[in-house]
């Protein structure tokens, strides 16, 4: 048996007792990017040098008879949205292909203090802008389980590393959905914590006040583990909860007892696929047969969750976003080119004698913006810039942000409620499989639809794990999402856990 | 009432973005399409619902007036796309 | 009190820059001149992914002017980004607050002992925290079109105080200036330094014309870049005339379209105009939204009262204490109250200890001050302490030296460091005795009849020119004592 078989909490057993050594396990993983990434396209930087430098000292360490960190010398891969000091961090984007910051987020400091290896960083779509990883200013990323296909997104690297085992634990970010949609079609595990849970210092802001970093593994257990290592309260980000983090390793393998499932109506609806449907309700009788207690509840106002999202989501990110304005740091324009043109604008007005427009020009400054941004952003990044810049314009902002916020508290109080009758929330992670690359290019509109069954929890601020339950007939992972009341990620990793005792799902890889 | 051609240009000027025509107009439906899906919120009733900006429940966080060191002025315009030894550059902010 | 036909209308923002270790939401130091982009982070650049957090001595600062500028402190304000694009601003938005400012409606009482105008209340609409924004430079030396950018200043904290249009004349909005930074001086809470840019000044203008149809508004002119309150006067003026002159031209009122929005002018010291600068269709829609990297803050009412109880006196009521205690007028306890409270306390100590409030009030104005700006000191770093000075104020009272005398002992002690008693002694400076007084007095007016026939005929004047030979013969001679005792001889003859 091939140690890319065993999860990550088996190869943590096997370094502590030294049958592997993380110098070793780093190489086995390297060499599997070197085979596989070519054709899936996971990772936009790998860093061998510097992975192995990372290895060896933890192996020195570890030799020493040093108390080692939590992650002891497991490989990591990590989402380039995610900060790291000296090596470059592009968010997928043109606009910082060549930004190398100067400080890591909190969540790097986490692995580092940790002993993980940093193995490399993950693909995304453009500043996490997508379901598809096609955003990628870079490159595309295919599905592990068929080439052909999409890995989801925003963390399409970050999940089809681990199902390709090109990596045993991978962070990834999730805004609306982005950890656990591509969890769920690239059959593996992934977790959005609570808002709050894990610090943003030095997460790339797509919209900040859903935008949540977490981990993604083959199995609860190592999403438990990866999580211990990550979460806890921050200082230097005001949003970070003061609350002390669990020993979820310590936890996970205990079973509920009575565990009382909720039943959204709502997430059963029109255009779920059929081979979801089967596969989400086979799941829950599994819990059943473990005793569970199913029940319905009732999410009314989850159907507003979307168009409340993409209000919300692009008028944070339009802010978010204007810093990336080619001054202080990351691409911009020719100028020579830019004067140029402007000069041959200026000539053409004069000639014509249009005074009005000659008036209404922009400076040469106005238009290093907007050449700068224009050539850098990929089209969906300017299409969120463009509607968060128009609903917060004056005239829009009640009708439609403020709206908004009322509808977010709305869906965050059916939340409340459904969590006083229930444990969890039980249902599918997404509508439908692993859909074909491409397929939504022209469509923005139903690509945000993908997003029905996730944005909830990122408008609410609660924490949510997608595990996979079924394959498809098409040989597709389902993924299977478990909702929690904030805070309560330690219920998601112990249920995630049992269902994962009594079923084999999440150890299936692709071919 | 659909987000107009004219609106969309104006917006482009705020958010500093800049389009070619044709992107102006697949840009206008694309718009146009998600605005009109948003305005299904309007049936919802909000009357006497507070706006809910953050979703922590978390105020005053404050830290004391401690100054730490600043970053190595390389360090700090190390990825600047136009500077010289002491400053970032840019097109003169004054006028044309 | 113009003879012009129309009232001039002003309201004032001003921005003013806390004391402040660090940043108001990154530790960067706040210290001022440092070399350009030397006092960085990644938050004050605005680099991805870095996240402010409040500085709590920077609320504090807030909340303590806010309180002593009568403002109502709600229990609830929050942050939000005021978006727009400019290279010293790298977020590409400034963090401010919108529509739940941490303080509003309070108001600053202004006068003019002079009499320049009545006194008013000035209404005060609002106060709210803000960072700043950096510095743009624009480098012609070099002969390039490229402005350089040096954002140490950025995200430095700002205190956004902002009057109702009550301000009526350029001089009733130069004593609000003087007034507001009397007070955030004696708050402590900034240096107010106009030259380091700790305290800015925008003063929106328009006028209310009396036409023989009703009264009539002119567009307002928001006028920025005046760099001293003399600056601020002058503006203002100059303002006030321009758009008298426009109106009487184009006849355009407030609201009218076109030519009736509000514009942005900006001060030309060196020409002493104010000249319109460009503006943008977009450039108002700031399209303001709650920081969602910021939590709001929540302040309790006893939280309040307790800064209420411990802000101490402020100058308003210092001056009203100082006239009703040492009896002196307002037009001085307005230049001793508007020295600082260092002054007031040493002003105090001499009245207090000579019980003579008007002569000490006097000796401070003249003697102190002149001493102080000769010196160029701050009255911490006087060399007379107020015991001292009130040693030798007391000798005049004792009648031991005359107040002429008096201020060659003082100039004595600010040379040596001497006691007003040594330094008399080393000026020979001695009470005369007063049977050798009256023996002077005898003689020299036995030499002068004709002084003598004065007085009988009640003219006392004519004394003065007995005393100037009397100090030739002794200068110590005291002149009041002198006189007293010239006159009550010429009665007993
Ligand atoms: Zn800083």
């Amino acid at each position: 048996m091939s140690v890319l078989e065993f999860t990550a909490t088996e190869l943590l057993a096997e370094l502590t007792v030294g049958n592997v050594s993380a110098t070793e396990l780093t190489r086995v993983y390297l060499a599997q990017i070197e085979q596989n990434d070519e054709a899936i396209g996971a990772f936009l930087n790998v860093d061998a040098e510097r992975a192995l430098t990372q290895a060896k000292a933890i192996d020195q360490r570890r030799q020493a008879g040093e108390q080692l960190g939590l992650l002891a010398g497991l490989p990591v891969a990590v989402k380039d949205v995610l900060c790291t000091k000296g090596w470059t961090t592009t968010c997928g984007s043109r606009m910082l292909e060549q930004f190398v910051p100067p400080y890591d987020a909190t969540v790097i400091n986490k692995l580092k203090a940790a002993d993980a290896v940093l193995i490399g960083k993950t693909n995304m779509d453009e500043f996490a802008m997508g379901g598809s990883t096609e955003n990628s200013a870079f490159k595309k990323t295919h599905n592990p389980w068929g080439l052909d296909r999409t890995p989801g997104g925003s963390s399409g690297g970050a999940a089809a590393c681990v199902a390709a085992s090109m990596a045993p634990l991978s962070v990834g970010t999730d805004t609306g959905g982005s950890i656990r949609q591509p969890a769920a079609f690239c059959g593996v595990t992934g977790m959005k914590p609570t808002y709050g849970r894990v610090s943003r210092y030095g997460l790339v802001a797509f919209a900040s006040s859903f935008d949540q970093a977490g981990p993604l593994a083959m199995a609860a257990e190592d999403v438990a583990l990866l999580l211990e290592a990550i979460a806890g309260h921050d200082p230097v980000d005001s949003t970070s909860a003061n609350v002390p983090t669990p020993s979820y390793t310590a936890s996970v393998r205990e079973p509920i007892k009575g565990l009382r499932l909720g039943v959204a109506r709502e997430h059963f609806g029109d255009g779920l696929d059929g081979g979801v449907d089967s596969a989400v309700r086979e799941a829950i009788k599994v819990f059943e047969s473990q005793g569970a207690i199913v029940r319905e509840v009732s999410l009314p106002h989850s159907k507003y969750a979307i168009a409340t999202y993409y209000i919300i989501a692009p008028c944070e990110a339009s802010s978010n976003l204007a810093r990336y304005d080619g001054v202080h740091y990351g691409y911009r324009t020719d100028e020579k080119e830019m004067l140029a043109e402007l000069a041959e604008e200026r000539k053409t007005l004069e000639e014509a004698g249009d005074r009005a427009k000659l008036e209404a020009m922009d400076t040469s400054l106005v238009r290093m913006y907007r050449k700068t941004r224009s050539e850098a952003f990929g089209p969906e990044v300017k299409r969120r810039v463009m509607l968060g810049s128009y609903a917060l314009s004056a005239g829009y902002y009640d009708a439609y942000y403020l709206k908004a916020l009322k509808v977010r508290r709305l869906i965050r109080e059916d939340y409340d409620a459904a969590f006083k009758d229930v444990d969890l929330i039980i249902g599918p992670t997404t509508a439908t499989p692993a859909f074909k690359l491409g397929e939504m290019n022209e469509d923005p509109l139903s690509m945000y639809l993908q997003d029905l069954y996730t944005v909830s929890a990122n408008l609410a601020g609660i924490a949510a794990i997608s595990l996979p339950c079924g394959i498809t007939g098409e040989g597709l992972p389902v993924g299977l999402q478990l909702q929690a009341a904030p805070f309560e990620e330690e219920k998601l990793l112990r249920a995630a856990h049992m269902f994962q005792q009594a079923t084999d799902w999440h150890t299936k890889r692709p071919r | 009432m659909g987000l107009t051609r004219d609106e969309v240009a104006k917006v482009s000027l705020l958010a500093r973005l800049r389009f070619s025509d044709e992107e102006l107009d697949t840009l206008t439906t694309q718009m146009g399409q998600v605005v009109e899906y948003i305005r299904q919120l309007e049936e919802v009733d909000t009357e006497s619902v507070q706006p809910m900006a953050h979703v922590a429940d978390i105020h005053n966080v404050l830290v004391d007036d401690v100054p730490r060191p600043s970053l190595d002025r390389e360090d700090a315009l190390a990825n600047a796309p136009k500077r010289d030894d002491e400053c970032y550059r840019v097109p003169a902010v004054l006028g044309d | 009190m113009s003879d012009k036909p129309y009232e001039i209308i002003i309201g004032l923002e001003v921005h003013v820059q806390l004391q402040t270790q660090s940043k108001l939401f990154c530790r960067c130091s706040t210290m001022f001149g440092q070399a350009p982009n030397t006092q960085t982070c990644p938050v004050c650049i605005g680099m991805p992914g870095a996240l402010p957090v409040m500085n709590r001595r920077a609320f504090e600062l807030g909340l303590k002017t806010a309180v002593a500028l009568n403002l109502d402190i709600p229990k609830f304000t929050k942050w939000d980004r005021k978006n727009y694009f400019y290279p010293d601003l790298p977020k590409g938005y400034q963090i401010s607050q919108f529509d739940l400012p941490m303080s509003q409606n309070g108001w600053l009482d202004i006068s003019d002992p002079k009499g320049g105008f009545e006194p008013k209340r000035v209404r005060i609409t609002r106060a709210h925290l803000e960072d700043d924004a950096g510095k743009s430079m624009h480098d012609e030396a070099a002969g390039k079109s490229d402005s350089r950018i040096d954002l140490n200043r950025t995200g430095t904290p700002l205190l956004e105080i902002v009057s109702e249009p009550d301000l009526r004349s350029p001089q009733e909005a130069k004593a609000y200036l003087t007034e507001l930074r009397l007070l955030l001086t004696y708050l402590g809470v900034s240096d107010c330094n106009m030259q380091e840019g700790s305290l800015r000044v925008d003063g929106n203008l328009n006028l209310h014309i009396n036409t023989p149809e009703g009264q009539v508004a002119t567009p307002i002119a928001e006028v920025k870049n005046m760099n001293s309150f003399r600056a601020v006067e002058r503006a203002m003026a100059y303002e006030a005339e321009r758009q008298y002159e426009v109106w009487c031209e184009n006849k355009i009122k407030l609201g009218d379209s076109p030519g009736g929005h509000k514009t942005t002018r900006g001060w030309d010291d060196g020409r002493q105009v104010t000249v319109k600068q460009r503006e943008k269709e977009e450039s108002s829609d700031y399209r303001y939204f709650p920081d969602p990297d910021l939590l709001p803050v929540i302040v309790k009412p006893d939280e309040v009262e307790q800064v209420r109880a411990e802000l101490g006196e402020l100058p308003a009521a210092m001056r009203t204490r100082l006239e009703t205690t040492h009896g002196i007028d307002p037009y001085d306890s307005d230049v001793i109250v508007n020295q600082g409270r260092e002054l007031v306390a040493y002003y105090e100590e001499l009245a207090t200890s000579t019980r003579d409030g008007r002569r000490a009030s006097n000796w401070v104005q003249q003697d102190v001050l002149r001493t102080l700006n000769e010196q160029e000191t701050s009255i911490s770093e006087f060399s007379i302490s107020a015991t001292a000075l009130a040693e030798l104020l007391k000798s005049i009272q004792a009648g031991d030296v005359d107040n002429t005398r008096a201020k060659d002992v003082f100039d004595e002690m600010v040379r040596s460091g001497m006691s007003a008693g040594d330094a008399m002694a080393a000026l020979g400076i001695e009470k005369v005795d007063e049977s050798e007084a009256e023996g002077l007095c005898r003689e020299l007016l036995e030499a002068n009849p004709k002084v003598v026939e004065d007085l009988k005929a009640g003219k006392t004047k004519a004394v003065g020119s007995l005393i100037g030979q009397a100090k030739k013969r002794n200068p110590n001679v005291n002149p009041g004592q002198f006189k007293d005792m010239c006159l009550k001889i010429v009665e007993g003859m």
